[in-house]
């Protein structure tokens, strides 16, 4: 059965039973087929972040920046304007696009490597600026696409291709917060940590986009949502497992929550 | 003063910037470096009057990856910076060649290597003209030898890399940039083509814009690389641009060009007054390079003297140009010195010995 027979309403299957369509695959992903391993995180953003652009009627509005690192390629599956930007990078390519564009919704996706080692300062600098776009960062706490190196974000006695002994932090540096550093930035409007791993994760870390878009339309500042995702294939688990280890090791450094929230005063122009 | 003109004493770097405004520049993004700060400081301070953007970013890998953006937005685009700061924006010049996007890019060359000193130089010569970042591109290189040229050519640099959708680079020194001298500024008509491949926001009436300059597939990228060869051959073709003076009856050629072709003036006029009939090619377009113009003047002259601020990078240009025809030799100063006239006509006489 193709995609389209799929996510046609009223479908009959095996000749006989008749469904009725009740979930349907976004418009805004492409029918291309994503290259991410099975069970990894990168899939399950892309398609909340796809629902979120239909829901909202955006789709004509929205410029997304993708950098170097395993969703270099989501200019391939979300159909919409995309910018990919040199490693570390996008954040200041999304700052050209949005002081030229300020009208269209922003928003860049990026790794851990990506927006806490290399891009660290521009990271810190855009939300300094409060740029008024929106940072996707997906802390899958180690790199992904070079397979399995070492990232800021990597916990404490982790080993990866270059911890192969564990991560010694003494020696490697602590794994760092980036929610917590920059939520105290004054140009820091909506700060928050979410995750992927179950169906309720997924909800609230789709509420927290949907709030990034909409925040960009008040013009006070930059939108940060961090989500601690997985990486199953260079953590070495199952999708399962995988899963597991964010529930009981990566929660655990990286609590869940929101760190910094619009006041409702900030927000009155957007119920009106 | 003709009605439509506008006669100011500026510095180069601010009349740069004053072009920039009145070519209808959308966006400016730059971070602090002597000899060119004026660049910025004089954009921010029109800002509040006249309709732009100047942002200082906070580093020039920064403010190359914000041109990126805004330049892939569709906006007409610009960043300045001297030598250690164009070194550090190369990743993002290559990947700006790559997506093929339209922007002027300025480097008022100091001396180095290293932090080296802030006086005039011709050092990056071949950082300009050979690459600079990573994989087979080109950029067009305009280099200027007046204050007005300065102005002028950001005009110029804006209209090229529209129409060939690729970055262009003004080589300038801190010398042209830093100098006062009269510039004027006639009042322009500003033609800005259609952008329909920029990421303003997918509208249903066309398909979505992807700014990249990842073809992760070989096939792909030979096909890019190919595309952008094609490109490169008919600027090559199109867009060599040079003066010469008194080469008519020139016996003897001097190529140099900026600072070093305004020294190279005076020369061959210093050297006239003796009866030695020498003249100048000034090239103008760095990139493309005036080789034929040059390999014509091989059979007229009978050596070639090559002036640049720098130990000898333009000479290998001008060598491949004429192809062993004639005798090419260099003469240079580094470390921000710049020769007076006499000193290069002494070196020059002793040249023409050797003929
Ligand atoms: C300047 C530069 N240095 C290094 C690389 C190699 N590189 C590509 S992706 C990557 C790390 C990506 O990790 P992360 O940002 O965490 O993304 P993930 O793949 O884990 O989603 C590195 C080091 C590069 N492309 N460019
Ligand atoms: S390498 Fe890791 S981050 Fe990349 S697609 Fe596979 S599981 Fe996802
Ligand atoms: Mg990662």
């Amino acid at each position: 059965m193709d995609n389209k027979e799929l996510t046609t309403p009223q479908c009959i299957v095996d000749g006989e039973d008749t469904y009725d369509l009740v979930f349907e695959k976004s418009h805004v992903m492409t029918d291309t087929r994503l290259h991410y391993c099975p069970g990894c995180g990168h899939s399950v953003a892309h398609q909340i972040l796809a629902e979120v652009i239909q829901e909202l009627g955006i789709q004509d509005n929205v410029v997304g920046v993708a950098p170097v690192g395993c969703s270099v390629f989501a200019y391939d599956y979300l159909h919409i304007d995309w910018q990919e930007a040199a490693h570390g990078r996008a954040t200041a390519v999304a700052t050209g696009i949005k002081r030229c564009l300020p009208d269209r919704y922003v928003f860049t996706y990026q790794g851990d490597g990506d927006l806490a080692a290399i891009g660290t300062g521009e990271t810190i600098h855009c939300v300094n600026r409060g740029e008024n776009i929106m940072i996707i960062f997906i802390n899958n706490g180690v790199y992904g696409m070079t397979s399995g190196q070492m990232a800021p974000t990597s916990l404490e006695g982790m080993k990866t291709t270059t911890s192969p002994y564990g991560r010694d932090v003494h020696k490697m540096g602590y794994p760092i917060k980036v929610s917590e550093l920059v939520a105290p930035l004054p140009g820091a409007f909506y700060v928050t940590r979410q995750t992927v791993h179950t169906p309720n994760a997924v909800r609230k870390t789709k509420k927290a986009i949907e709030n990034g878009f909409k925040y960009q339309k008040l013009g006070k500042g930059t939108s940060f949502i961090e989500i601690v995702s997985n990486c199953p294939s260079n953590w070495k688990m199952t999708p399962v497992q995988s899963n597991q280890f964010i529930e009981n090791e990566m929660l655990k450094y990286y609590p869940v929550g929101d760190i910094k929230v619009p006041s409702k005063e900030d927000l009155k122009e957007l119920v009106k | 003063m003709k009605q439509n003109e506008d006669i100011r004493l500026m510095k180069g770097n601010e009349a740069m910037a004053e072009a920039a405004i009145q070519a209808g520049m959308d966006a400016y993004f730059g971070y602090p470096i002597t000899p060119q700060s004026e660049v910025l400081e004089y954009l921010t301070r029109e800002m509040p009057n006249r309709n732009f953007l100047a942002l200082q970013a906070e580093s020039e890998v920064a403010s190359i990856n914000m041109v990126y953006g805004a330049a892939g937005a569709g906006a007409r685009v610009m960043t300045s910076s001297s030598s250690p700061g164009w070194s550090l924006m190369q990743e993002g010049v290559s990947y700006i060649a790559s997506a093929q996007l339209p922007c002027l890019l300025v480097n008022v060359n100091r001396g180095g290597p290293g932090l080296g000193t802030i006086q005039p130089s011709q050092g990056d010569y071949f950082q300009a003209t050979k690459g600079g970042g990573h994989g087979d591109y080109r950029l067009i290189v305009l280099a200027p030898n007046s204050v007005q040229e300065m102005a002028d050519f950001v005009f110029l640099g804006f209209e090229l890399a529209d129409k060939y959708r690729n970055p262009v680079l003004m080589l300038s020194d801190g010398a042209i940039g830093q100098m006062m001298e009269r510039v004027i500024f006639h009042n322009r008509e500003i033609n800005k083509i259609p952008k329909p491949w920029a990421t303003t926001g997918k509208t249903p009436d066309r398909e979505r814009s992807i700014i990249t300059s990842l073809f992760i597939q070989p096939e792909k990228m030979e096909k890019v690389n190919l595309e952008l060869l094609k490109k490169y051959e008919a600027i090559e073709k199109n867009e060599i641009r040079y003066e010469e003076i008194m080469t008519e009856d020139a016996e003897y050629l001097f190529v140099a060009y900026g600072l070093s072709a305004r020294i190279s003036h005076k020369v061959i006029q210093l050297a006239r007054e003796k009866g030695i009939k020498a003249g100048l090619l000034r090239p103008i377009t760095l990139w493309p390079f005036p080789a034929p113009v040059l390999n014509k003047l091989a059979d007229k002259v009978k050596g070639m003297f090559v002036v640049e601020l720098n130990a000898g990078q333009m000479i290998e240009d001008v060598r491949l140009a004429v192809n062993g025809k004639v005798k090419v030799e260099h003469y240079g100063r580094m470390g921000g010195i710049i020769p007076s006239p006499e000193e290069v006509e002494e070196q020059f006489e002793k040249f023409i010995k050797t003929l």
